[in-house]
């Protein structure tokens, strides 16, 4: 087997684990404006939250197999519980103002974040890496892959599949088509667009603690784990154009294939390349690959 | 029409300075001088800031300065902070020139978003770049002035003065610009561009200037840094980094030259007290005192010093 399969392997679980990771975030983006700084502090909430009450049910003895509902548990809790008090207690008093003030004020909360997390969970690291190594390996060109990675792959394509299937084909998403497009007189057709927003708001974050979830057995869960993800997702969600869901499909792919074959071929280029991308985008197609063209406000 | 009192006001500050550093402890001298480099860059963002455009990626430029400072003093053995102030200046203000006639077309969260996308690409260049230190980056010389190394209980002292000297020299200059028809375009860009266009200013050509003017002011801000704190890292182009100095910018206000040095200072005092106090919140603290600045001071700190018009 030649290197290129190889690389095309790598670069398929980490487009996977992008898309997971940003998805969130161009929905949140989508349908509030709102460019989420917090998404990263989010991802970070959910790898803590995997991470700890895995170890809590591997530790108690119970199914091995079940630790994936756990990781899954993990996740809706930090951001039932989270994005709720987020939304209502403070972002909602915000959307009048400009929208890199709103950028800032989630800027603020991810710094109110990041110490938050290390209050509850403390600095020291979290392992739990049965769950990776819970399916065994399949063989890709004489390298043994984690069958784990399978199940980031399948739960991307689920949650694509599943996102693109709620808004194009059932009523929330016509109403939501309604409320990104005019949310006042959605509002005066009696369209309940703050359940929408605190809805929209934490399925987002939701999503952010989902990828940091799954990703928490295939690393250390250390403080500061949020930090990277933040940008990372920003520059697959603008190559594929804010509020774009194709769009953060395209983007994952894109910079998940580009850092395979750049760390394959030439490892010093790798940061350079993803976001050399997302600069080139940006001069040529400012809204994205997938943006739509904005009316001109004067 | 009011006499203008700035000039006053930033000769008063230098003078307090150059006293009262005398008497102030070493910590207290290195905030200040790192309060001088951080507001430097905020003096610039500010510029930017006032037409419009929050730059997310201003750290580009800081580090920039820094390594243009670093490679000076490791290269060539130039340590002097002026020469090496000089240098930031020029590199970053060459690289804005350039980067600038892509920039001044965005607008809103497109042009955060870009200048953020170029930081990181600074930031992906270095962090790779074995020559430069990778990510643990380098140490610079301890600084030296007209070439006088001054002794080791004087260095901060005299940094800090070249410091304060340079930055109010760049505060009084700013403040000159912003008295220029081409300077006081910025917020009427905010406000509305095409009657900007109409008037027959070019839109564009103000934000190119404005934008090199910003880089030249964070590129001495690096170098500053760098002779400071003796050690420079690729970390200084990462995007918290950058965060860090719109934190600033908000917390400061638009209002007067001197707020980004208030701002900067209040906000490494700030640091300082909540790093002692608790260690490991101290981030939170910062947060709150963001959101705080948000709510209440949408204006900036400059805005509790300026008397209410009466209606």
């Amino acid at each position: 087997m030649s290197q290129l399969s190889l690389v095309l392997v790598d670069g398929v679980i980490y487009s996977a684990w992008l898309f997971i990771a940003a998805v969130g975030l161009t929905l949140v983006y989508g349908v509030m404006k709102i460019l989420n700084v917090t998404h990263g502090s989010f991802y970070a909430l959910g790898a803590y939250a995997g991470a700890s009450l895995t170890g809590a049910w591997l530790a108690k003895g119970y199914p091995p197999m079940l630790s994936y509902a756990v990781l899954l548990a993990g996740a809706l809790l930090v951001s039932l519980v989270v994005a709720p008090v987020i939304e209502r207690g403070l972002l909602r008093f915000m959307y009048a103002k400009d929208e890199v003030v709103i950028l800032l004020v989630t800027y603020a909360l991810f710094l109110v974040l990041e110490d938050a997390i290390k209050l509850v969970w403390g600095v020291n690291p979290y392992f739990v890496a049965e769950p990776y190594a819970l399916l065994g390996s399949f063989e890709v060109g004489g390298l043994k892959y984690p069958t784990y990675n399978l199940i980031l792959v399948g739960l991307a394509l689920v949650l694509a599949a599943g996102l693109a299937w709620v808004l194009r084909a059932t009523r929330v998403g016509k109403l939501l088509a309604a409320v990104i497009h005019d949310p006042e007189m959605s509002r005066a057709l009696g369209v309940n667009v703050d359940r929408f927003y605190l809805v929209t708001f934490t399925l987002g974050c939701f999503l952010a603690a989902l990828g940091g979830s799954f990703t928490a057995p295939t690393v250390s869960v250390v403080p500061g784990l949020g930090v990277d993800v933040i940008v990372l997702s920003f520059a697959v969600v603008v190559i594929g154009g804010l509020g774009s869901l194709p769009g953060a499909a395209l983007g994952a792919a894109i910079v998940g294939l580009l850092r395979s074959v750049s760390v394959h071929y030439l490892p010093q280029v790798e940061l350079f390349v993803i976001y050399s991308v997302m600069a080139l985008v940006l001069a040529f197609r400012p809204r994205g690959l997938f943006g739509l063209a904005e009316p001109r406000k004067i | 029409m009011k006499p203008d009192r700035t000039p006053l006001l930033l000769g008063a500050v230098l003078a307090a300075v150059i006293v009262a550093g005398l008497a102030l402890p070493q910590w207290l001298l290195f905030i200040l001088t790192i309060a001088c480099a951080q507001g430097l860059v905020v003096l610039g963002l500010n510029l930017l800031i006032r037409a419009g455009l929050v730059s997310f990626g201003q750290a580009l430029f800081y580090c920039i300065g820094a390594y243009a400072a670093g490679g000076l003093s490791r290269g060539f053995g130039i340590s002097d902070v002026f020469v090496q102030m000089a240098a930031g200046i020029a590199s970053a203000a060459i690289v804005a020139f350039l980067l600038g006639f892509l920039l001044a077309r965005y607008r809103g969260i497109f042009f955060g978003l870009l200048s953020l996308a170029l930081s990181m690409i600074f930031y992906g260049l270095i962090v790779k770049s074995e020559t430069l230190g990778s990510t643990d980056g380098f140490n610079v010389a301890k600084a030296t002035l007209f070439g006088v190394r001054p002794g080791e209980a004087w260095v901060r002292y005299s940094v800090l003065v070249a410091a304060a000297c340079v930055t109010l020299a760049a505060a009084f200059l700013t403040h000159r610009y912003l008295k220029t028809p081409l300077g006081g375009l910025a917020p009427a860009i905010k406000d509305n561009e095409i009657r900007v266009e109409y008037m027959g200013a070019s839109v564009r050509y103000a934000i190119h200037v404005n934008y090199v003017i910003a880089a030249a002011l964070a590129g001495a801000g690096g170098a500053l840094a760098a002779s400071t704190v003796g050690h420079i890292d690729p970390e200084m182009s990462y995007w918290t980094t950058s965060g860090e100095f719109v934190f600033i910018a908000i917390l400061s206000g638009t209002g007067s030259v001197v707020a980004p040095f208030l701002g900067a200072f209040i906000f490494g005092a700030i640091r300082t007290m909540a790093y002692d106090l608790s260690p490991n919140t101290w981030q939170m603290s910062m947060g709150i005192v963001l959101l705080a600045a948000i709510v209440f001071l949408p204006d900036g700190l400059w805005s509790l010093f300026v008397r209410r018009r009466s209606a």
